[in-house]
C-alpha cells in the first residue's frame, strides 16, 4: 500500500511537471510579452531593453527553470492588464469557484445516488423510467443554454432567485443547479450500474435467504460495495466542474475563476490564464490521488492487494 | 447481428437515435435547397420579425427573422451543418490517435503502458474548454482551429476503451495461436485485435460526437468558436439572448436543436452498446 502510494505521488509530480512546461508553452506562443509590457508607445530600443531585462532573450529551458522556481515561491508574475499578483488574483476568485462546483456536485449527488440505487433494486418501475429520463436529457441539453432557461423561467418569470452576482448563497443556486446537472447523467449511470452488479452477487442471494430488510441489504451490503466507482468518479467530476465552470459562471455573472479566465483570454492576460491552467491542473491531480486514498480506506481489499 | 433480433428497448433506441441523426444530416446535407434564403443575408427593413405562429408572423419568414433580419429558419438549417461538420472532423482526428494510444498500451504492456498511461493522465488533467478557448484565441479564433484542437484534445475516452479491452484480449488462445504461427506484433494488433474492438470504438465514437457538438456550441456562445456572420446554434443563441423576453424562439430553437441532436446521437450510442453485450 504504501508503495502504491508513493508510486502515485510520484506520477502525480510528473504531471505536474509537464503541465507546467504545457502550460509555459501555452505563455510564449500567445505572443511577445515585452511588447505586451512595453505598451502601445514603446520604441524598439525600450522593446530590447525591456526583453533583456524580463530575460526574455535567453534560452527557453533556462527561461522556463527560472520561471518554474519562480513559481514553486509562490511568485506566478503580474496580470498583464491590472499589474496585480496573479496569485492574488487566483487565490481571490477560486473561492467562489469552489462553492459553485461543491454545491453544484452535492445537489448531482444528492439526486444521482438515490436515483441510481433505487433504479437498480427496481428494474422496470416508474424510477427506472424517471432514471432513464433525466439521465439523457441531462446528457444532452447544452449547459448555457440550461442556464439562461432557469435565469429566465426563475430568475425573471417567477422571480424566485437573483439571476447574477455572489452576494448570497441564494445567488448560487440557479448557477449550481445547471453546473450539477452536467454530472449527474454519469454519477447516476455509475451509481446504478454498481448497484446492480452488486445485488447480482451470491451473498446478496444469502442475506435475501435470511431474511434483512430490503434496507439491511442495501445499506449494510450493497452500497459499501458498490460505492467505490462513484468515489473515483466524484473527484474526477468535481476536477471537471472547477475546470467546467467557465459556461456557467459567464452566463450568471460569478467572479469564479471561469469568469477570470475569459476575461483574462480577451484580454490576452495569459500569466493569468497559465495560472488558472495550473491550478486546476494540479487540483485535478490532488482529487484523484484523493480518491484512490479514499477507496483504499474503504476497501480493505485493495490495502492488502497493492 | 440486425437490430430486429435484438430486444425491444435496445431496438427501438437505436431505430429512434439513427432516425434523429440521419433526420439532421439530411438537413445539413440539403441546406441549400431547404433554406428559403441566404442564412447570412441581412434585410435591415425585415428585422425581428415574429415567428408564424405567434399570429403576426407571415410564411415569408416561418420563424421569423433576427436583430439583422436574417431569416431564422434558414439559420437554423445551416446551423446543423457546423455542429455535424465539428462531431465529424474531431471524430476523425481523435479515433486514430486514441485507437493507436489504446492499441500499443494494452497490446505491449510494460513500459510502453506506462508511458501511454501518463500521457493519458496528463490529458486528463488539462482543462480541456480552458486550453481550447486559450488556443483558438491566440490563432485568431476561427471553426478549424477549434475543431483540431479539439480532436487533438479528445482521444483520451478511446485510448481508455481500447487499452481495455486490448488487454482483456491479449491472451486470448486466438492471439496467442497467431502469435504461435509466426505473425508479427503489427499483424496481430492489425488482423486479430483490431477487428474485436472496432465495435467498442464506434460506440466511443459516437459520445465523443456528441461531447464535441456541445463544447463547440459553448465555445460559440463565448465568442471564441465560429465567428459571425456564420450560423452556428451555439452563437445564434449568444446574439439573440438579450431578446429572450421580446422573441423567446430566437434562444429556445437552437437550443432545442442541440438537444435533440445530441439526443439522437446519444440514443443511438445507447444502443450501439447495449447490442454489443446481448
Amino acid at each position: 500500500m504504501r508503495e502504491f502510494l508513493i508510486n502515485r505521488v510520484i506520477v502525480g509530480l510528473l504531471v505536474a511537471l509537464v503541465v507546467s512546461i504545457l502550460a509555459f508553452g501555452l505563455l510564449r506562443m500567445s505572443g511577445d510579452l515585452a511588447l505586451e509590457y512595453a505598451g502601445e508607445n514603446a520604441t524598439t530600443a525600450d522593446i530590447t531593453r525591456l526583453r533583456h531585462e524580463l530575460g526574455l532573450d535567453r534560452p527557453l529551458p533556462v527561461q522556463y527553470l527560472d520561471w518554474a522556481r519562480n513559481m514553486l515561491a509562490g511568485d506566478m508574475g503580474n496580470s498583464l492588464s491590472t499589474g496585480e499578483p496573479v496569485i492574488r488574483l487566483v487565490a481571490s476568485r477560486l473561492s467562489v469557484t469552489a462553492t459553485l462546483a461543491g454545491l453544484a456536485l452535492s445537489f448531482a449527488l444528492l439526486v444521482a445516488l438515490p436515483l441510481g440505487i433505487a433504479s437498480a433494486y427496481k428494474r422496470n418501475s416508474w424510477v427506472n423510467w424517471l432514471e432513464t429520463a433525466l439521465v439523457t436529457l441531462g446528457q444532452a441539453v447544452p449547459s448555457f443554454w440550461l442556464a439562461l432557461m432557469l435565469s429566465a423561467f426563475f430568475g425573471i418569470y417567477l422571480g424566485w432567485l437573483p439571476v447574477a452576482g455572489t452576494e448570497t448563497l441564494r445567488h448560487f443556486i440557479l448557477p449550481a443547479l445547471t453546473l450539477g446537472t452536467a454530472a449527474l447523467p454519469i454519477l447516476t449511470r455509475v451509481t446504478k450500474t454498481g448497484v446492480s452488479e452488486v445485488l447480482q452477487a451470491e451473498f446478496i442471494r444469502t442475506a435475501r435467504a435470511k431474511g434483512l430488510s430490503t434496507r439491511q441489504i442495501l445499506v449494510v451490503h450493497t452500497l459499501p460495495n458498490a460505492i467505490l466507482p462513484v468515489v473515483s468518479l466524484t473527484s474526477v467530476q468535481l476536477g471537471q466542474l472547477l475546470a467546467g465552470s467557465v459556461v456557467v459562471e459567464t452566463v450568471f455573472a460569478l467572479d469564479g475563476i471561469g469568469r477570470l479566465a475569459l476575461l483574462s483570454i480577451e484580454r490576452v492576460d495569459f500569466p493569468v490564464v497559465q495560472a488558472i491552467v495550473i491550478c486546476l491542473a494540479v487540483i485535478y491531480i490532488l482529487l484523484t490521488l484523493l480518491a484512490d486514498i479514499a477507496n483504499m480506506l474503504i476497501d480493505p481489499r485493495l490495502r492488502a492487494k497493492q | 447481428m440486425t437490430a430486429l433480433t435484438l430486444p425491444r428497448a435496445t431496438a427501438s433506441r437505436l431505430n429512434i437515435g439513427l432516425c434523429i441523426v440521419a433526420l439532421f444530416i439530411a438537413v445539413a446535407a440539403l441546406a441549400p435547397w431547404l433554406a428559403p434564403y441566404d442564412p447570412a443575408a441581412q434585410d435591415l427593413n425585415m428585422r425581428l420579425q415574429p415567428p408564424v405562429w405567434s399570429g403576426d408572423g407571415d410564411w415569408a419568414h416561418p420563424f421569423g427573422t433576427d436583430a439583422f433580419g436574417r431569416d431564422y429558419l434558414s439559420r437554423l438549417i445551416y446551423g446543423g451543418r457546423i455542429s455535424i461538420s465539428i462531431a465529424l472532423i474531431v471524430v476523425a482526428i481523435s479515433a486514430p490517435v486514441g485507437i493507436v494510444l489504446g492499441l500499443a498500451g494494452g497490446y505491449f504492456g510494460g513500459r510502453i503502458d506506462a508511458v501511454i498511461m501518463f500521457i493519458i493522465t496528463t490529458r486528463l488533467s488539462l482543462p480541456v474548454v480552458l486550453v481550447t478557448l486559450a488556443i483558438v484565441s491566440i490563432t485568431g479564433g476561427s471553426f478549424i482551429t477549434a475543431a483540431l484542437v479539439l480532436g487533438f484534445l479528445f482521444w483520451d475516452r478511446f485510448a481508455v476503451v481500447v487499452r481495455a479491452e486490448t488487454q482483456q484480449l491479449r491472451n486470448r488462445q486466438f492471439i496467442l495461436a497467431a502469435r504461435a504461427t509466426g505473425a508479427s506484433h503489427l499483424q496481430i494488433i492489425g488482423n486479430e485485435i483490431l477487428p474485436n474492438i472496432i465495435k467498442q470504438a464506434l460506440v466511443v465514437s459516437t459520445i465523443e460526437m456528441a461531447h464535441a457538438i456541445l463544447v463547440e456550441a459553448a465555445l460559440s456562445f463565448l465568442g471564441l468558436g465560429v465567428q459571425p456572420p456564420t450560423a452556428s446554434w451555439g452563437l445564434m443563441v449568444a446574439e439573440a439572448r438579450d431578446l429572450f423576453f421580446f422573441l423567446p424562439h430566437l434562444v429556445t430553437l437552437p437550443g432545442l436543436a442541440i438537444c435533440l441532436l445530441v439526443l439522437g446521437i446519444n440514443l443511438l450510442s445507447d444502443g450501439l452498446h447495449s447490442s454489443g453485450h446481448t
